[in-house]
């Protein structure tokens, strides 16, 4: 009676799926964790700073150097493309195609505008000496405004393509899924931005 | 020849005819080596035709299985140029006495000794770990592919560009003479003004992107793409291994390629990051690159103790004794990895307290990694125990990695520590972690699941061979420099005064003989394998009675691992389907989907070749169009919708019969 009992209890279960299991698409999921791995590209850089910011060589430090009406005009360029990013996600998300490509195009403008204010500033800095090679403080500064410039850039040519690839393929999953990921890139980069301009402008004018 | 210096600086940059070491013997008959090697190669595959069926099966495939072998049969070329640099530098200390000067001169000794270091990490015990991963893990979780098969192309391909990259400075100009981490201020452009730091620098920055990637890439594979009711503990071993070093990847790597970045930085851009003036900090380098350095050598470990596990559950016939403690022995590791990395340096003066923290959380690492090996004992304990060449290696792991970590708790004392840094007791510590450890491992992994990936066994003799050699050579090799570092003598020495010490260094010699008869075996193993490879042949797919799902199908995989998704009740998921009466369907198949391969990867990797080409040698032109060509050919990547097909039935059907004929002829 027991061995028949056992017998049953241990009946096969079923050990192949019938139906193709429906895979949930990684691709969000593995953005996010490039996304953490480009945090910590930026991490080493902020506690770079951190150690290297006061190091001014007897060159000019950040009271001297930094225009911060300037940044403040800089850093809302980076915030309203934010929030533009958000109008072309909302768009997207009711299928309107127009819509998302103006709203991406506007993007674009913000980000080019926060580009070119920071080459503004780059160029002015090292026109009056403070170029990177000056001291540590300086190399630190320009590498990590310049490494999340770098990034907007970079943000900025697959905006292009994207904006490319909507005009010709319409908004499809995958054209979709892909503005999801920009669009994490783009408001990570403003997070960055965040620290930037705390840490770095208005600690260091507050010295 | 033209006269215009500026027009050549333009066109070649710092490259010229001197840059080429023919007034050097040893590379110049190297050098007539390689390329009659290669020209074979190059020459045998054009005389059979293969170039298609190269670059269509091979070079352009996303198959997991695929990649993870060219992985690591890039990782077993690696490792021949990093050994016989072993080779060199153990016959130059056996020799290199009173007034011998030896054969290698210090400018080259110091380049060879890089050169190992570099090589033997990150592209022969890198590549093997992520190719042992690569071609497991989506196996184990019965996954048709990776999450991103196309990135794990790219990966793969990134990473052999590294290798070439460093292989190129061997004919072409020079490499490091800074040591594998390229402290500063040697390694900056006023005290190594030649290219060999930026070789060093371009090839692990390309082969470093790879290595994040395939990360990220085996991450997602893992969360998402597990067989239905595999829930986290119920996943092999192994694969919670890869899931914890490929977390360590992706939280490691980046540190390194933005410190990598910032020393290129202070060497082409002028800035004063890790300078000794204008406010620079050399610890600052010390302490990001052993940020990553740390986490690195558990990044390799990890895998190989998940082979472990697979294989002393496997050979002891038993399930593997603490599943559970096994796993959050993995996971506590992990995180204590990240809290380590300054044992590295004790002596930069960080005070008594900081160093006793270090101190004490690096003691504290061996209490999981002992919990492990007392569960790998408990394992084997009333087995049936098979010593089969895989479980050799697992036993010459066990006692020879206790030693290594024994001597790692003694170092890890501060005091101790500032009596044996940098001296050959260190050499001989890290040696027999990461052979003892990570080569046995990788030896035990590829012998294990070599007939998975090719449908026969390895040769046993010859694997027998090649163990015995390893591992009695290893301690001839390692144990007299522990004896000459609590000596005092220090490491990366090129000629010793002391005659007395050089009986130590002809033991150490020969110990480094006996190893390259045991990497000759493995070479002839795999030979007279191939010859052999009808007596040697498995058509049952599950040759040692393992216990995980990757036995379950045929050896080698069909291109789509399983026609029907497993469904998983327990972490020995085969096992548990054999006991419980699981019967092969033998119809009913259906068509399967799959992705396309592509050449995106490939070429992407050749122009990253010839950027950090560019790069070494300030040829800028060069550098700017393979940039410009790698954003090009990845944004017409992008522009291809078309990335997946549908494997017919009618194929599976075919394939799937073929395996029901084999297996009827078994029964």
């Amino acid at each position: 009676m027991a061995t028949q009992t056992a017998v049953h209890e241990t009946q096969t279960p079923v050990f192949l799926a019938k139906e193709e299991p429906h895979a949930p698409s990684s691709t969000m999921l593995g953005f996010w964790i490039y996304l953490m791995s480009d945090c910590l590209i930026f991490a080493v850089l902020f506690a770079t700073h951190g150690v290297l910011g006061r190091n001014y060589a007897a060159g000019p430090g950040p009271k001297e150097l930094f225009d911060l009406p300037l940044v403040a005009i800089n850093t809302s360029m980076l915030l309203f493309s934010s929030i533009t990013y958000g109008f072309a996600m909302l768009a997207m998300a009711k299928d309107k195609k127009q819509a998302t490509l103006v709203w991406l195009g506007i993007t674009g403008l913000f980000g080019a505008a926060f580009v070119g204010l920071e080459l503004f500033e780059f160029s002015h800095m090292i026109m009056e000496g403070a170029g990177p090679q000056r001291s540590a403080f300086l190399s630190s500064f320009f590498t990590l405004v310049g490494t999340h410039g770098t990034h907007v850039t970079v943000g900025i040519i697959w905006l292009i393509t994207l904006m490319v690839q909507v005009g010709k393929y319409g908004l499809g999953a995958a054209n979709k899924r892909r503005l999801m990921c920009l669009s994490l890139f783009w408001h990570f980069l403003d997070v960055i931005w965040i620290g930037v301009f705390s840490f770095v402008y208005l600690m260091g004018v507050l010295g | 020849m033209p006269s215009n210096p500026d027009l050549l600086k333009l066109i070649f940059g710092r490259l010229s005819l001197d840059s080429f070491p023919y007034h050097e013997p040893i590379l110049v008959v190297t050098f007539i080596g390689v390329m009659i090697g290669g020209l074979a190669v190059l020459g045998a595959i054009t005389y059979f035709g293969k170039w298609t069926y190269l670059w269509q099966e091979w070079i352009t495939s996303v198959d997991h299985k695929k990649i993870g072998v060219m992985y690591i049969i890039l990782g077993l070329i690696m490792l021949l140029r990093g050994f016989s640099d072993a080779l060199m530098m153990r016959a130059q200390q056996a020799m290199a006495f009173g007034d011998s000067a030896g054969f290698l001169p210090p400018h080259h000794y110091d380049q060879v000794f890089t050169a190992h270091g570099v090589i033997m990490i990150f592209f022969a015990a890198m590549p093997f770990v992520t190719g042992l991963m690569n071609f497991v893990v989506p196996l184990q979780i019965g996954a048709r592919d990776v999450s991103f098969p196309y990135l794990n192309n790219f990966s793969f391909w990134m990473t052999a560009a590294g290798a070439m990259i460093i292989m190129i400075s061997l004919f072409v100009g020079e490499f490091a003479k800074t040591g594998w981490l390229a402290y500063p201020p040697l390694s900056d452009i006023s005290h190594s003004p030649g290219v060999g730091v930026d070789y060093y620098i371009w090839g692990l920055q390309v082969a470093g992107l790879g290595t994040l990637l395939s990360g990220v890439n085996l991450i997602a594979t893992i969360v998402k793409m597990r067989a239905p009711g595999m829930s986290m503990m119920k996943m092999p071993v192994f694969t919670w291994t890869a899931l914890c070093t490929n977390v360590l990847i992706v939280a490691a790597f980046p540190v390194l390629t933005a410190v990598l970045a910032l020393l290129s930085l202070d060497r082409y851009v002028g800035t004063h990051f890790f300078t000794n003036d204008m406010g620079g900090n050399v610890m600052m380098y010390i302490n990001l690159i052993w940020i990553w350095g740390h986490p690195e050598v558990y990044i390799l470990i990890l895998p190989c103790f998940g082979v472990f596990s697979e294989v002393v559950a496997t050979f002891c016939g038993k399930r593997l004794f603490g599943y559970s403690s096994m796993v959050y022995a993995t996971v506590v590791i992990t995180i204590l990895s990240y809290l380590v990395w300054l044992h590295h340096f004790f002596t930069m003066g960080s005070g008594a307290s900081v160093n006793s923290f270090f101190g004490i959380t690096t003691m504290i690492i061996s209490i999981p990694t002992g919990a492990k090996m007392f569960n790998w004992l408990f394992t084997m304990y009333k087995g049936r125990i098979r010593f089969e060449v895989p479980m050799l290696w697992t036993i010459g792991f066990m006692l020879t990695f206790v030693i290594g970590g024994m001597t790692g708790v003694l170092l890890a004392v501060p005091p101790a520590d500032f009596v044996l840094h940098n001296s050959l007791f260190l050499i001989a510590h890290f040696h027999n972690v990461i052979i003892g450890g990570v080569v046995f491992g990788v030896f035990a992994g590829i012998t294990y699941w070599f007939p998975k990936a090719f449908g026969f066994k390895l040769d046993p003799f010859w694997g027998k061979m090649s163990f015995w050699f390893w591992f009695i050579g290893f301690y001839f090799a390692f144990m007299p420099l522990y004896v000459l570092g609590l000596m005092g003598v220090t490491r990366r020495l090129n000629h010793f005064d002391d005659p007395s010490l050089q009986i130590w260094f002809i033991i150490a010699a020969f110990g480094a003989v006996l190893i390259a008869v045991g990497i000759a075996s493995f070479v002839i193993q795999i030979v007279v394998s191939v010859m052999r490879r009808e007596q040697l042949r498995d058509e049952t797919g599950d040759p040692w009675h393992g216990r995980t799902l990757e036995w379950s199908t045929s050896s080698p995989p069909p291109e789509y691992n399983y026609a029907f998704t497993p469904v998983v009740y327990d972490h020995d998921a085969w096992w548990d389907m054999q006991q419980r009466g699981f019967v092969r369907p033998t119809e009913g198949f259906k068509s399967i989907h799959m992705p396309k391969g592509t050449g995106a990867g490939a070429i992407i990797a050749a122009l990253a070749v010839a950027l950090g080409f560019g790069m070494v040698w300030h040829m800028w032109w060069l550098a700017i169009l393979a940039f410009v060509g790698m954003i090009a050919v990845a944004i017409g990547h992008s522009f291809n919708y078309d990335r997946d097909f549908h494997i017919p039935a009618e194929e599976v059907i075919e394939t799937e019969e073929a395996r029901t004929k084999l297996l009827a002829k078994q029964a």
